[in-house]
């Protein structure tokens, strides 16, 4: 019998292989186990408030009306946090990778860093002690100049802790992932494209808009939803900062809430349906966090074809 | 449209290294001419410096005095973007932009600094350009798909049509045939011979063939050694350069003795 000596010496079973590969299915399965377990952990507990009777849910008007009014104030804080964290991070971005001199965009970078390593609790204490107080002033003259809008209705909260300032402190604690992720990014763009930009006698900017967005453009629609995952769920600044109550449409009076606040804040008292209305303010919570992430997937997605990746 | 670039006494360095020594030059309009030597020997940066294209990487900076028709490109008060949008360059690699359609990249010179252009104007522009590039034919049904999506020859020619697209008076090309196969090369080679009618043409190869072919004048650029600078060696026809060259270093590159 002849045998294959190509089966024979082969190191495909080699023992450091088996390991690794092991190893690798480990991992991935791990993380599927943990999110797995916890979505189940938040089902079970949350069921007895959607069995309740809706006269014993938190308002007495069932778990619809108990959640909505923090649902919309969880997007509209986490909207803000984005509308003002996006620009300004892409801005930040550029800064460093095409325009700053090399020494000073690595001074920049590193301090961008250091914005992410602060608590988010130091973060909740400063704009509850600082940014408010100051931000009271200019919602007073924004209420009386710009009353009109709804979202500036007046009267201003004396405090300044309001829905806009939580958005504020949100924005900044969302800048550092946004900046350093599209800084990222931006370095990536191919030499080759930039040089086709400026051999074409486009300035700077233009080169940018021609070379090194569209190349990002990906790149920049995931690091704004990381910034709005940690927006989403953001619990110990908002807490601090706002000072919550109902639903409103003001975003310069004392009112609204967010959910992660608003489970943190009622956690430590509560029990029974109390206990099991938070879960499933939770759960609510971790199904607008997954809705947004496949959004942006099928953002991304939808332009492949251009992507350059053919 | 085309005119003529003169250089004298031209120094490239790359922060203190002298690059490519003391270059004198003289192209004319409408013709092609043809930059050849081994690797190293500083005709690419030489190449780079006619539309200043070098200060794209830190530290590259030139002395001496490029001409376009008289013009100093190298005067003070001289904006790169405006010396660019004259000089048009071809490289090395195709680089379509990749986010554009092949009508957006064939027009998006044109489309720089905000100017308005109507759609008719841009539509013969369009296939005037691609025209001018041998490439109609084989997109003209396809005008609004990816440009990355094309072969690599017609991706170069793309690039091609996107740099005539602005009527530039020179097109500067860096071993623009060197990722391509040899039909594609062919038709950039037929392409380049029908550019000169109305552009100056400057191409760095490193195929004599192709020197010799679609050349009218031919420069050789040699170095002495690693860590010397580039220079220039001998500089005349191309069917001269080819036959009997004035240089023993040319001689010996052309015959393929070294190099």
């Amino acid at each position: 019998m002849s045998t294959n000596s190509l089966t024979s010496t082969g190191r495909a079973g080699d023992s450091g292989d088996k390991i690794f590969s092991g190893a690798t299915l480990a991992a991935g399965g791990l993380i599927l186990a943990v999110l797995f377990s916890v979505a189940v952990f938040l089902l079970i507990q949350a069921l007895p408030t959607f069995s309740a009777d809706p006269a014993e849910i938190t308002g007495g008007e069932g778990f619809g009306s108990y959640i909505l009014p923090i649902v919309i104030g969880t997007v509209i804080a986490a909207t803000i946090a984005l509308l003002i964290a996006t620009p300004l991070g892409i801005g930040v971005a550029l800064f460093i990778s095409h325009y700053a001199p090399r020494r000073l965009a690595q001074v920049f970078g590193y301090v961008i860093d250091l914005l992410a390593a602060i608590p988010s609790v130091v973060y909740g204490a400063w704009g509850y002690a600082v940014l408010a107080p100051q931000l009271a002033l200019a919602y007073a003259w924004l209420a009386e100049n710009l009353g009109w809008i709804p979202i500036f209705e007046g009267p201003a909260s004396q405090t300044g802790r309001t829905m806009l300032t939580a958005g504020i402190v949100l924005a900044v604690m969302v800048l550092p992932i946004i900046t350093s992720l599209s800084r990222e990014i931006f370095l990536q763009t191919p030499n080759l494209h930039e040089e086709a930009a400026l051999a074409m006698g486009a300035t700077r900017w233009e080169m940018i808009r021609m070379a090194v967005l569209p190349f990002a453009r990906p790149g920049i629609v995931s690091a704004a939803m990381l910034g709005l995952g940690r927006a989403l769920g953001e619990t110990m600044a908002v807490a601090l900062v706002l000072s919550g109550g109902a639903l409103d449409a003001s975003l310069i009076r004392s009112g609204n809430q967010t959910i992660a606040a608003e489970i943190a804040l009622n956690f430590p008292e509560a029990f029974g349906l109390r206990l099991s209305e938070l879960i499933a303010a939770g759960l609510v919570l971790f199904v607008i966090t997954l809705a947004v992430n496949m959004i942006a997937r099928w953002i991304i997605s939808r332009h492949k074809e251009f992507s350059g990746a053919n | 449209m085309s005119k003529r670039i003169d250089v004298k006494d031209l120094n490239v360095y790359y922060s203190k290294f002298l690059a490519v020594e003391d270059v004198n030059i003289n192209i004319e309009a409408r013709s092609v001419t043809a930059f050849i030597g081994p690797s190293g020997c500083g005709k690419s940066t030489f190449l780079r410096t006619l539309n200043r294209m070098h200060e794209v990487i830190p530290g590259a900076r030139v002395e001496g005095e490029v001409l376009l028709d008289g013009d100093n490109l190298y005067d003070a008060d001289v904006d790169p973007v405006t010396v660019r949008s004259q000089i048009g360059m071809v490289f090395q690699r195709p680089n379509p932009f990749p986010t554009m359609s092949i009508r957006d990249n064939v027009l998006a010179g044109v489309k720089l600094n905000n100017k308005r252009i109507s759609k008719s104007d841009a539509d013969s522009l369009l296939e005037k350009s691609l025209q001018g590039a041998n490439l109609w034919n084989e997109v003209k049904d396809r005008l609004a798909r990816p440009g990355s999506g094309l072969s690599g020859g017609q991706q170069q020619r793309l690039c091609i049509a996107r740099a005539i697209a602005v009527s530039p008076e020179v097109i500067l090309m860096d071993e623009p045939c060197s990722a391509l196969d040899p039909i594609s090369t062919l038709a950039i080679e037929d392409l380049i011979n029908e550019l000169k009618s109305e552009y100056t043409v400057v191409i760095v190869t490193h195929n004599m063939q192709q020197a010799a072919r679609v050349s009218d004048k031919t420069a050789f650029f040699n170095i002495a050694g690693t860590g010397k600078p580039g220079k220039l060696i001998e500089y005349g026809e191309t069917a001269t350069m080819f036959s009997k060259p004035a240089e023993k270093a040319t001689e010996d590159y052309v015959s393929g003795r070294f190099g």
